[in-house]
This record gives C-alpha cells, sequence and structure tokens, in this order.
C-alpha cells in the first residue's frame, strides 16, 4: 500500500471514528469555510476544476481512474507521486493565493486551489 | 478481422501489397485492403525513388507499444498474457525480424518488478529490442529514473538515441518528459538540438525510421494526443525523401501523411482505447471478451530497397 493511498485512508477514517468530537467543529464550520475539501479525479479531469477554501484547509484528491494520475503544483511548490486507481493524495494549504496545478502525466488536465483569507 | 493473421501466405501478400502499393506511390493515400489482410502503408518515398543509394538491403523489423504490465483491470485483466501473446506472433513469422521497436508504456506503474516482468516476458524472442519511454514508464518518483535505470544505458538526455540498420537511420525520442501544464506531449530544446546534430551529417537520400511513445502529429488536442513542439522536429526531417514516424499511446491503429513524412499510430497488446473524442474520457475502453483480440496487435515493417516505401502491416490477434 503507498503512502498517498495510506494518508487517503486516514483522513476518511478519521471522518468515522470522531462524529462526537467533531460536533463542536461542525458548529464552527456553520460560520468559517471547511476545513477538509475533497477534489475528485474522475475521466481525466478534476472536479471541481476550481477550488475556494480557507487558509489551513486540507484538499485531498482522489483518483477515479483506471489509468492513474499525479497533481503537480505549476510552481512546483507541492506534488503527489502517481496515484493509481482509488488512491490519495492530500496538501494543506496555509496561505492565501492562486494555487494552478495540473497532472503531469496528461498535463491537458489542470486544476486550482484559490485560498482566501 | 479475422483474416489479418501474420501467417504462412504473408509472402505473397507482401509481394503482392508492393505492387499495388506502387500503383498508389505519390497520391499520398492510405491503402487498406478490405477484409483486414493489411491496414495501410505509408507511401512515403515516391519523390525520393530512384535517386537512392543501392546499399540498403530488404529486411523486416517489428512495431510493439503499449503493453502496460502491472495494468489489471477489467479492461484486460492479464497484460503478461497478451503481451505473451505478441511474442508467440513474432516468433512465428516466416520472415525473422531484424529488430523490434517498441513505443512505450512498458510498464503501467513505473515499477521495478513491473520492468522486470516485461522483460522476462520479451527475452522468448532472442531479437534486439528498442526501447522509447512511454508517460506510464516515467511516473516514478524518479522521474524516469526507473526506466533509465533499465534501458538507459548508451542513450542521451533522458533516453534519446539514434542507430543504422541495413541503411535505414532509427531515431528513438522521447516525449514524455517534463511536460508543461495544458500542453501535449513535448520533446525539449536539449533534445531539438541532439536531433539537428544528429540528422546533420546524414544524406537526404537516407530513409528515416523516427519512434516516440505519443504521436507527433496532433491528433486530438483535447486529449492531450500530440507533442506540441513536434513541428520543430519535423522542420528537422522534412528534407529526406523518406520518414516513417511510428507511435504508441493511443492504442489503435491510425496513419496520415504529410509530404515524405508518414505518421502511423499503433495498437497496444494490453487494451484498447476511444476513437478520439468518442468517449468522455481517453481511459482504457472495455469491450465485450470476444472482441478484446481484435483490438490488440502487432505491426510488420518489411523495408524492402532504398527507393520502395516502408510496408507496414498491422496485425490484430484476432
Amino acid at each position: 500500500m503507498s503512502v498517498v493511498s495510506r494518508i487517503g485512508r486516514i483522513a476518511f477514517l478519521a471522518t468515522l471514528v470522531a462524529p462526537a468530537a467533531l460536533v463542536p467543529l461542525l458548529a464552527a464550520a456553520a460560520a468559517a469555510p471547511a476545513k477538509v475539501e475533497k477534489v475528485a479525479i474522475d475521466n481525466f479531469a478534476f472536479a471541481p476544476q476550481v477550488i475556494v477554501v480557507a487558509p489551513s484547509t486540507t484538499v485531498t484528491w482522489t483518483n477515479a481512474d483506471e489509468d492513474p494520475h499525479t497533481v503537480v503544483a505549476t510552481d512546483k511548490s507541492f506534488h503527489s507521486a502517481a496515484m493509481d486507481t482509488e488512491e490519495s493524495y492530500s496538501f494543506t494549504f496555509t496561505h492565501p493565493g492562486e494555487y494552478a496545478y495540473f497532472c503531469s502525466l496528461h498535463p491537458h488536465m489542470t486544476g486550482k486551489v484559490i485560498v482566501k483569507g | 478481422m479475422g483474416h489479418d493473421h501474420d501467417d504462412a501466405p504473408e509472402g505473397l501478400n507482401r509481394r503482392d501489397l508492393l505492387s499495388r502499393c506502387a500503383g498508389w506511390a505519390g497520391t499520398a493515400a492510405v491503402y487498406t485492403v478490405a477484409g483486414g489482410i493489411i491496414s495501410s502503408v505509408g507511401l512515403d518515398a515516391a519523390s525520393a525513388a530512384g535517386k537512392r543509394s543501392t546499399r540498403t538491403k530488404p529486411f523486416t523489423f517489428v512495431q510493439i507499444s503499449d503493453t502496460h504490465i502491472g495494468f489489471d483491470k477489467a479492461a484486460n485483466p492479464n497484460v503478461h498474457a497478451t503481451a505473451a501473446q505478441a511474442v508467440e506472433r513474432i516468433k512465428a513469422m516466416p520472415v525473422k525480424p531484424d529488430l523490434i521497436l517498441h513505443t512505450g508504456d512498458i510498464t503501467h506503474l513505473s515499477k521495478d518488478d513491473q520492468f522486470d516482468d516485461a522483460k522476462q516476458i520479451l527475452a522468448g524472442l532472442d531479437v534486439p529490442i528498442f526501447y522509447v519511454p512511454g508517460e506510464h514508464d516515467f511516473l516514478d518518483e524518479g522521474q524516469g529514473r526507473a526506466f533509465l535505470s533499465h534501458y538507459g544505458r548508451g542513450t542521451q538526455g533522458l533516453g534519446w538515441y539514434s542507430f543504422d540498420h541495413d541503411g535505414v537511420h532509427f531515431v528513438a525520442l522521447n516525449n514524455v518528459a517534463a511536460l508543461k501544464p495544458g500542453g501535449m506531449a513535448h520533446l525539449g530544446d536539449d533534445q531539438i538540438a541532439w536531433l539537428k546534430k544528429d540528422l546533420a551529417g546524414l544524406p537526404s537520400s537516407a530513409p528515416i525510421v523516427v519512434f516516440a511513445h505519443i504521436p507527433l502529429w496532433t491528433v486530438y488536442e483535447a486529449w492531450g494526443w500530440g507533442t506540441d513542439d513536434a513541428d520543430q522536429a519535423l522542420a528537422l526531417l522534412r528534407r529526406f525523401g523518406s520518414v516513417t514516424v511510428l507511435n504508441g499511446h493511443i492504442h489503435q491503429v491510425l496513419h496520415k501523411v504529410e509530404g515524405n513524412v508518414s505518421f502511423h499510430s499503433a495498437r497496444s497488446t494490453a487494451y484498447p482505447q476511444p476513437a478520439p473524442g468518442a468517449a468522455p474520457s481517453p481511459g482504457p475502453l472495455k469491450v465485450p471478451t470476444e472482441q478484446l483480440p481484435s483490438m490488440l496487435g502487432i505491426r510488420t515493417a518489411n523495408f524492402v530497397r532504398g527507393n520502395s516505401p516502408i510496408a507496414l502491416i498491422d496485425a490484430s490477434f484476432a
């Protein structure tokens, strides 16, 4: 099992096992943007292609295709390993800004994370 | 597709093909025989006819592509078996090929055990195999280090090289490294500079075979099926009387002729992909099991003499 997959699983388990502990966080989340966001990789496209998040949000990409894909920042500030089917990659965005990224295997696949304070 | 075997009457078919081919010379047409014996011929040497030296002699070579060792999804759960089928087809050829070109995606995920499995399957051939990487062979964290550790010895840059065989100049290009966002496949300035030097000393009468993974002509930009700086390479190739460009990547037979340059995409031995734009994405195409062999295959190339086109025969496993 690869590292990227494990990260995906841990994030998934965390949402399953701690509903009680999350109640105060959920109340806060109603007022502030969520701190966890998901982007699907499906049919050779990132969905949503553009995502707006608050600082400190962790974005998780999961590959639903039978072809491997990557997530690579255009400015190289972050990059995943190749994700095979159902594998995931997570990155936490701390600073406001626009982060363009693409799949380095299929560079016509592009996306953007906009971090707004 | 039941008739396009590479079986016994092959020699006859080839002669037949060549005589028909002469009738078509100069028309820049893709040649198709009804019944599927021969899918196409690149008519790439018409204008050079009669100008060549006679130093070349006939030989046969084979192109295999996109073996995707390690792929195990529904489109073909047993890519080892279909790669082995390619080996059996080549061993059964009436004329032993002088060499084999593998146009990339040897593996599915660039893993060492997948490269090792591919070598083991193809080791049964006892014919020199020349490789170029596909993007699936270049997706390790080292961005190609795994491929280059297996196949990079004696190559330039990120795995490009050339060699001569019986008067034909073969050029192996890597267009899957350092791809740019929003773009297609890419050769890069270093490789194009090398190509310029490599071709500089050759007479324009030299037959050229270029092989790379992703098409060097734009098949379908929305799926990235093209090479964004291919024009620079093609400009260097245009002075030659006969240029045959072979690629894989799109897992289907497609051809295009542009003057003296002909482009040919080959079938995969692993799984088919949709025709350009015929599906929401270019992912593996699932077909009924009995239909799969007709969509996988190998390509035989017959180089007859300096002033004849290289005759390509795409044979499916059906």
